[in-house]
């Protein structure tokens, strides 16, 4: 069939050519090849020949051969910054976009090195397709395979081969056969749903964007550009299950009460009967609020709000699920994780996630195998993850997920790893189906559970529920300003709790460690009070841990009382030693000094923070 | 294969797909920083951003305000619109000039156009980002814009000093964004990240978005610098250079990209309307920037302004 002729169509009609453009499809697929297979030669072309190029890039991409002919170097056009340019290579994703009269086109373009699974992994997060370049001189290497198994891993649901640089085993039908049935054999085994293979030159156009006939004669598939701009992606979405994380609340007055969010995916439809996940409460939407007016029903991906017929407890963070399709609901999970960072994982220590729009702290129970990279066969007797592996890895949460498996939802089935110290994002994480899933079925786990909701608590305490963490040297006056700070709180009308390592009536060792402490500190401040916790805590990470998510409310006072002034005060004995180790906090929100300021000022300091932060308050207003 | 493009039912075209997930984005920073502003720069880009954010907080307004870093030379038909997008919207508004820089008589004739752009734009962002303390900066920027953004984050870091280390920014997956800082960092976002400026105008035409009469073509007084049409927009013009007041003349111009009024320049045009500006722009395909001079620098400057906290 003709292709239309979109430029023609710009002359002589443009509303027409406005018209088709406003109804063009998304498709964004991610391209990889090991250097030098060609991957910016093929994208430049296609740049050049769809005009997604400008004129001034084609300038710098122009130059003039040995025999004086002008040539484009195609490769050129898609240069990055400029370190890589002067290191001659591509070290990060790099976006490219590009329009055929059919559709428009997003491209990753991710380097292939193995050193760069992070990059591929983060190209392949929200890709359709999945183009990977073999040169046929060259065969199926390691490195091709491991590059389809990372985007069938991320769950990129259409793969394309393209075998590259025909023009140099003269257009071979062999050996394009050759190279195709030994990657089927592998890509068989993966999660795709199409596998598609398509003989190119990327430097002689051959098969890109027009097929050519004279040179591969044998074949009649699509060529590059048709396959991007047919290859069916509908049903790409997951459009079954109704997935909807919200992300704020949007209450403009006291009539209107909508929930702001993203569908992940699924449909609703006005009259839907929902649940609340993790409360468990359900209610019907009564309104799918947009811009353009209330909508019958909203779908993935569409960014709307919803209002329900009831006044339930919603937040950022809660999950909308039809009631009658529920997610999983657990603190277990096993996931796929692509490790980002430079530091490897630690096994032993705590991270945060983001999940949907929530942060969760979770520990890391062990890490189960990691894929070995040049086998791709599984190393059951790994630790850890180091940058750029890939490895199952079994996490507890603090508080339970509401989830899918990555395979049946890459919204809901995905997270993010942060290390809280450094607030770096140091791994990507796609969760596995769980072992047991009858167990995990909402609400099964989540079992009889408080009928006082915080909204309730906080509107007759006054406050919110949270924690003040005191850090400081052993006899830097913590548990003095714990109570100095809890009669405060007491006078102005609000109510805290100390937790105290020295109280004698604790001698039982409740709160010995500082992880009884936290815990416990938490249990209070969601039954609405302010714990007041002075415990030892020399090491940051145990500080960190303590913090829990940063949904919840948690304050570090850093008791800055100098060493030699804890020294002379204490009467315990615990500077006889010398100077016991304390790793100083990072970014307290407090921080008092007790040698130069009395307990009751350094009480009315931390008060004020309450305030600013909204923990306690004399009118209700919004917990920042 | 079809020759047209057919949209399933329940597909989003790719303008609302692009739209979902910047106001998606919004949302999410909104959501999460203590204190976020949009800055607002009334081009179309702006145009286009503000009217998601009024979508993602509908029926409410957007929870931060609208910040402008006023240079003084903007063109006076941007000041009237400004005014008349603020009192439309009912944002909250805020502009902000750096006053040394007016007590130090900075200005883009005699201080040339970098010590300007340099000290009212740049300098005036970063004073007013301190200023107001604020954690995340909306931008209008896109990465089609120009060659070294198509690397740029959605989330773009910046340390205490509001430096840009490319070393220091993290991987972006899905749509779920990293945003955690400490006190003191702040983030820049980029909503508009995934729009080409095909898109953009698309947008302005399908949702009917106003945007500064001066993207299109009418007769206005112009001179020519050496090939570039600068606009004769008020009486400093001449004032600083008299010498160039044999030199006007009527054209029929119009803009495609706005900034101080002597550093921008205009091409000749009939565009009257967005189809016609949209025709227009399919013709020729430069590259958008072209007409600043303020990219005139050498290759990489963006990346160099970027690091030193312009956009
Ligand atoms: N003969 C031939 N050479 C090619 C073909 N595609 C790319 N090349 C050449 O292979 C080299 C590496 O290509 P480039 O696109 O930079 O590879 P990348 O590292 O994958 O981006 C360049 O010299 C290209 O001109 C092809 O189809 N045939």
């Amino acid at each position: 069939m003709e292709r239309i002729d979109e430029n023609a169509l710009i002359e002589t009609d443009i509303l027409g050519f406005i018209e088709r453009n406003q109804n063009k499809e998304l498709l964004r697929f991610v391209t990889v090849g090991s250097v030098d297979d060609g991957k910016s030669t093929l994208i430049g072309r296609l740049l050049h020949d769809t005009k997604g190029v400008y004129e001034d890039q084609l300038k710098d991409a122009t130059r003039t051969t040995d025999t004086g002919e002008t040539a484009i170097d195609f490769a050129r056009i898609t240069d990055g910054l400029r370190a890589e340019r002067e290191q001659g290579i591509t070290i990060d994703v790099a976006y490219r976009y590009f329009h055929t009269p059919i559709r428009k086109f997003i491209i990753a373009d991710t380097p292939g090195h193995i050193q760069y699974t992070r990059n591929m992994a983060t190209g392949a997060s929200t890709a359709n397709v999945a183009l990977i370049l073999i040169d046929a001189r060259l065969g199926v290497l390691q490195q091709s395979r491991r590059h389809a198994m990372i985007g069938s891993l991320l769950g990129i649901p259409h793969l394309l081969v393209c075998v590259n640089k025909m023009d140099l085993v003269d257009y071979d039908k062999d050996i394009f056969d050759t190279i195709c049935a030994d990657f089927k054999g592998f890509s068989d085994t993966l999660d795709f749903k199409s596998v598609d293979f398509l003989p190119i030159s990327a430097l002689m156009g051959v098969n890109i964007v027009e097929r050519n006939p004279a040179r591969t004669p044998w074949y009649d598939g699509p060529t590059v550009l048709e396959f991007l701009e047919t290859v069916p992606i509908a049903d790409d979405i997951n459009l079954r299950d109704f997935r909807y994380p919200v992300q704020t609340v949007i209450r403009p007055n006291l009539d209107y009460r909508g929930f702001a969010g993203q569908v992940a995916s699924g449909v609703v439809t006005k009259g839907d009967r929902v649940k609340v996940l993790p409360s468990g409460k359900t209610s019907t939407v009564t309104h799918i609020d947009m811009w353009e007016g209330d909508q019958d029903e909203a779908f993935a991906p569409q960014s709307v709000t919803l209002r329900l017929a009831d006044e339930i407890d919603i937040s950022r963070g809660d999950l909308l699920v039809h009631e009658d399709d529920a997610p999983y609901v657990g603190r277990h999970v096993d996931a796929t994780v692509v490790w980002m960072d430079e530091t490897p994982l630690d096994p032993g220590r705590s991270y945060l996630i983001k999940h949907t729009t929530r942060y969760v702290r979770v520990n890391v129970d062990e890490v189960a195998w990691r894929l070995d990279l040049d086998t791709l066969e599984q190393d059951d007797s790994a630790e850890t993850l180091k940058l750029n592996d890939i490895g199952v890895v079994r996490f507890t949460a603090h508080r339970p997920l509401v989830f899918d498996p990555y395979r049946a939802n890459r919204s809901t089935g995905a997270f993010v790893i942060i290390d809280s110290m450094t607030n770096t994002t140091v791994g990507a994480a796609m969760i596995r189906e769980p072992d047991d899933p009858a167990a995990l079925k909402a609400g099964v786990e989540l079992g009889a559970e408080s009928q006082v909701s915080p909204t309730e608590r906080a509107s007759r305490l006054k406050q919110h529920g949270g924690v003040v963490w005191l850090t400081g040297r052993p006899a830097s006056g913590r548990s003095s300003l714990a109570y100095a700070l809890e009669r405060r709180l007491w006078d102005k009308g609000w109510s805290g709790a100390v937790l105290d390592a020295d109280d004698p009536r604790y001698a039982d060792g409740v709160c010995a460690g500082t992880s009884v402490a936290a815990a416990v500190a938490h249990r209070m401040a969601d039954a609405g009070l302010v714990a007041i916790v002075a415990v030892d805590s020399p090491h940051a990470r145990q500080r960190e841990s303590a913090a829990h998510a940063p949904g919840d409310a948690f304050l570090e006072v850093f008791v800055d009382t100098a060493a030699d002034v804890c020294a002379a005060r204490d009467n315990r004995g615990r500077y006889s030693n010398g100077t016991p180790e304390f790793e100083r906090p990072v970014d307290p929100a407090v921080t008092v000094d007790l040698g130069s300021t009395d307990l009751e000022t350094a009480a009315d300091t931390v008060v004020a923070a309450l305030t600013r932060a909204g923990l306690v308050f004399d009118k209700p207003g919004p917990r920042r | 294969m079809t020759d047209k493009p057919l949209l399933s039912p329940r597909t989003l075209t790719h303008l609302r797909a692009l739209e979902a997930e910047s106001i998606h984005i919004i949302r999410e920073v909104a959501a999460e920083f203590d204190n976020p502003v949009m800055l607002y720069s009334i081009g179309k880009d702006s145009s286009v951003m503000a009217r998601l954010a009024l979508k993602a907080f509908a029926p409410g307004k957007p929870p931060f305000p609208f910040q402008h870093v006023d240079t003084t030379w903007k063109f006076q038909d941007m000041y009237r619109f400004r005014d008349e997008f603020v009192a439309e919207t009912g944002v909250e508004y805020r502009t902000h000039i750096n006053q040394e820089g007016v007590a130090a008589g900075i200005n883009p004739f005699d201080s040339g156009s970098q010590t300007h752009t340099n000290v009212m734009k740049t300098q005036g962002l970063l004073q007013v980002l301190n200023k107001y303390k604020y954690d995340a900066a909306f931008g209008g920027a896109r990465r089609e814009e120009e060659k070294s953004r198509a690397k740029e984050r959605i989330y773009s870091f910046r340390d205490r000093y509001h430096q840009w280390d490319p070393k220091n920014q993290r991987p972006e997956l899905w749509n779920t964004y990293n945003g955690r800082i400490r006190q003191g960092e702040s983030i820049r976002v980029f909503p508009l990240s995934n729009w080409t400026e095909l898109d953009i105008w698309l947008y302005v035409y399908l949702e009917s978005i106003p945007v500064v009469p001066l993207y299109f073509a009418a007769e206005r007084p112009v001179v020519d610098m050496n090939g570039t049409l600068i606009l004769v927009d008020d009486d400093r013009m001449l004032k600083h250079r008299p010498d160039l007041d044999e030199r006007v003349q009527q054209r029929v111009v119009r803009f495609r990209t706005l900034g101080c009024y002597p550093l921008s320049g205009a091409v000749e045009s009939s565009a009257t309307t967005v189809p016609e500006i949209i025709q227009e722009m399919m013709l020729a395909r430069n590259s958008e920037r072209e007409g600043r001079l303020i990219d005139y620098d050498e290759d990489g400057s963006m990346e160099q302004k970027k690091r030193e906290g312009y956009f």
